[in-house]
């Protein structure tokens, strides 16, 4: 199989497209911050964006005013409070509406699922008694076909056009390994038509075949692989670097003030030519801190069978 | 009143961590829940298991948790699962115990509300949402909440139901056929409460030294129930003090 890699400029024109259902997941942990800057330094438009719990990235790109739609489950700066550009859509439609789909985690871990297993819906039992079925049609409810009868909560696939996956390392050919939280980077990564890789370290494939049950995409499902270290910033990588709480705290000021959002994005992204600019921006003492002790898992023995 | 030695978090904390003496498998929120099940693990709970929906299992944080995705609580874990297994097999199967909850608007029956505050096609304030919680409230066998009272989160009639609680009826409770009972204790700034078993309303148990019936009747919307055996909290011992102060949030970022 031949390399997919490329750079995050052409990855992002290529495979991203005005309109666009855009999935960049990941649970607090590996949240390809900078594809979601280089789609906002592109000016894409018009995308829906997925995502269990848009992060400070997306209020970024709903500030930047990428997005008309939002697909969700928990809408916050984790551990710090709200998303004030986000919030500005749907409280004031400043400067414009946002259309919002909400579910709880499990409904949304479970459209996921449906749309990588290619099933027509996926049952659950959750949202009794909840009011978000009834500002969400997409809930449904039937009962079991079996005996019991029970009342179970179907949700429908979740098919992004593309998702974009972070991870700690992969091969030219996209095969992608992944340690610590999970999320539902994989399930979102099967779900979609078009998959990008963004990974701190391009590996050769024999490091990957050394550890196969790390293994989260496999190469057969991946377009573009992209390897652009701290990609996360300012959330983490596991053993890489930490997650960086200062800009976290910090962007609850600068989201509250839409001027002070506009400056921001023009000075960390739009007069930036690509995240190489901004690590150097940055400044390596800034990455230094970041780093943890190391922490290595002991090897397992997989035995060769010749 | 005279300074009583300890701040409102910190009582909160300690009633909160007592309510977990012999719990198993809990599933942990950031914040002072945390502190909760790192207290109740050092103190009456040897073998609690933090679970926490990030898709952790068994977690050992070196340090306090930012949020439940933090780095520190996958090194040292037992297991780090996908979202798709925590939900599936951990709670949805009935494997957690107990549960930690909040929100922005609680009413009698211990419904919750953390998706809008007014109308929710022109809300007020837009809240994050349900997350886990609408299933957490489902599935766990036991659901604690910890929050401060006030006539706007103790309300009469949610603005929006997004984690069910009691439903006021006990006959429609006892056939729900979920693996949770509802919400069994309410930890709040002024005091506990449990649930009515026969009618599923919030019940006043005690109160923290200091407080007065009054201030808990002025801090929410409806007139509260009280237990015929109104007690007092026990204050927190300098034993649980100190490992709060100096173990658990040695820089006070949420007890102080």
């Amino acid at each position: 199989m031949g390399s997919k890699v490329t750079t995050m400029r052409d990855a992002i024109a290529e495979l991203v497209r005005d309109g666009d259902t855009v999935a960049i997941e990941g649970f607090t942990h590996l949240i390809c911050f900078a594809a979601g800057h280089e789609i906002i330094r592109q000016r894409k438009r018009d995308l829906t964006l997925a995502r269990m719990t848009p992060d400070v990235i997306y209020d970024q790109m709903i500030g930047a005013g990428v997005a008309r739609k939002l697909i969700f489950s928990w809408l916050g700066n984790p551990g710090v409070g709200s998303l004030h550009a986000v919030r500005r859509r749907i409280e004031q439609q400043d400067p414009e509406p946002l259309e919002i789909e909400e579910y709880s985690h499990f409904g949304m871990v479970c459209r996921y699922v449906a749309g990588a297993a290619n099933l027509p819906f996926f049952p659950i039992r959750s949202y009794y008694e909840s009011d978000i079925p009834k500002v969400n049609p997409n809930i449904r409810w039937m009962r079991s076909p079996y005996e019991d009868g029970t009342e179970v909560a179907v949700v429908p696939p979740l098919r992004p056009d593309v998702t974009i996956v972070a991870c700690q390392r992969a091969t030219p050919e996209g095969d992608a390994q992944i340690w610590g939280l999970l999320g539902c980077q994989k399930e979102a990564a099967f779900a979609a038509d078009r998959v990008i890789v963004v990974c701190e370290e391009l590996v050769d494939e024999s490091v990957i075949r050394r550890d196969p049950n790390r293994t989260v995409i496999p190469s057969i499902i991946v377009d573009a692989v992209v390897e652009q270290p701290f990609s996360c910033h300012p959330s983490f990588a596991q053993g890489y670097y930490d997650r960086d709480n200062a800009f976290y705290l910090k962007w609850d000021e600068i989201s509250r003030d839409p001027e002070a959002l506009d400056a921001w994005l023009k000075e960390w992204v739009y007069d930036l030519e690509s995240h190489a600019d901004y690590i150097e921006k940055m400044g390596p003492a800034h990455w230094e801190s970041l780093k943890p002790e190391p922490a290595t898992s002991g090897e397992v023995n997989y035995g060769r069978y010749a | 009143m005279s300074d009583p030695g300890y701040t409102k978090s910190e009582i909160m904390i300690a009633a909160s961590a007592r309510l977990l003496a012999g719990v198993r498998n809990c599933f942990v929120g950031v914040g002072l829940p945390n502190i909760v099940c790192n207290l109740a693990q050092r103190t009456v709970a040897p073998d609690l298991q933090l679970v926490y929906e990030s898709g952790v299992f068994g977690a050992r944080p070196e340090r306090l948790p930012l949020s439940i995705g933090d780095p520190t609580l996958v090194s040292g874990s037992t297991a780090v699962t996908s979202m798709f297994e925590l939900f599936a097999y951990y709670l949805q199967a009935g494997l957690i115990d107990v549960a930690f909850l909040g929100g922005a608007q609680i009413d009698r029956y211990g419904n919750l509300n953390t998706t809008v505050i007014g109308d929710y096609a022109k809300p007020k304030v837009r809240l994050p949402g349900s997350g886990g919680a609408c299933e957490i409230a489902i599935h766990a066998r036991k659901v604690l909440v910890i929050m401060r009272q006030a006539q706007r989160s103790f309300v009469e009639r949610l603005h929006f139901r997004t984690s069910p609680g009691h439903s006021g009826d006990p006959e429609h409770d006892r056939a729900r056929g979920w693996w949770g009972s509802g919400p069994t204790n309410v930890v709040t700034d002024l005091g506990t409460y449990g649930f009515d078993e026969e009618t599923g309303e919030m019940t006043l148990l005690t109160l923290h030294p200091g407080v007065t019936l009054e201030q808990v009747r002025e801090n929410m919307g409806w007139e509260p129930k009280v237990a015929p055996d109104l007690g007092e909290t026990p204050p927190p011992t300098p034993e649980e003090l100190r490992l709060i102060r100096e173990e658990l949030d040695p820089e006070g970022v949420y007890t102080s």
